[in-house]
């Protein structure tokens, strides 16, 4: 029992942590602000759960103890980090960082220009 | 087995905590900067998990959840501050 629980864990800490691998590259080689925060949001926060559910299941089946607080940690950031990419994007956008040269659409901008221009106003 | 599956897991995260550190260094923009060192925070909490299973006691847990709020508020703070240009507004009417 305890070698199949070995194995479970030994498995998603592998996973986490090639996920979090992978999303660094993304972070590295994909060409635009946006994109590099959807690989990086995303990416970091399904491998860093995997690792820390885990090291719970590794309490649990092993150690023998169910440890609320990696519950808590998984909540958390499961619900803060796409929260945190959403605000950096959108900040990002409204202090005028450009799209790629090949992207095709964006259906955003008038709505950018409203948002800068009543700024704006709001200060004068 | 475990114990060197565990480190090769660690190592792994200290790559990946390299080239966020890359990109910290040459990003072009400012919001770059600050997705990969919220990113670096994330990758801090599950590198502590590893180190507290390797190092076999669990008092390293509380860690985790300090972690994770800090790097929140600093990612909503710089955020604020480059939207609307103070984090902490003192005017009443809007």
């Amino acid at each position: 029992m305890i070698v199949i629980a070995k194995i479970a864990v030994a498995i998603l800490i592998l996973m986490g942590a090639l996920i979090c691998l992978v999303a660094s590259f993304g972070t590295l080689r994909l060409p635009d602000m946006y994109t590099r925060s959807h690989a990086a949001s995303k990416g970091s926060t399904l491998g860093v759960n995997m690792i820390l559910l885990g090291v719970f299941f590794f309490l649990w089946f092993i150690t023998g103890e169910i440890s609320a607080k990696i519950l808590l940690g998984i909540f958390f950031i499961f619900i803060t980090s796409p929260v945190g990419g959403h605000l950096i994007c959108r900040a990002a956008y409204n202090s005028g960082v450009k799209l790629d040269e090949r992207s095709v659409q964006d259906d955003y901008n008038g709505i950018r220009n409203f948002v800068i221009k009543r700024k704006e106003d709001s200060y004068l | 087995m475990f114990t060197l599956i565990l480190q090769i897991a660690l190592g792994i995260m200290a790559v990946s905590t390299l080239l966020y550190v890359i990109r910290v260094i040459k990003g072009p923009t400012v919001p770059d900067r600050v997705v990969a060192l919220d990113a670096i925070g994330i990758n801090l909490i599950a590198m502590t998990a590893l180190v507290s299973i390797l190092l076999n006691t669990s008092i390293f847990l509380d860690i985790i959840l300090l972690l994770g709020i800090l790097s929140f508020i600093g990612t909503i703070a710089f955020s604020k501050f480059l939207e609307k240009g103070e984090i902490i507004e003192n005017d009443r009417d809007r």
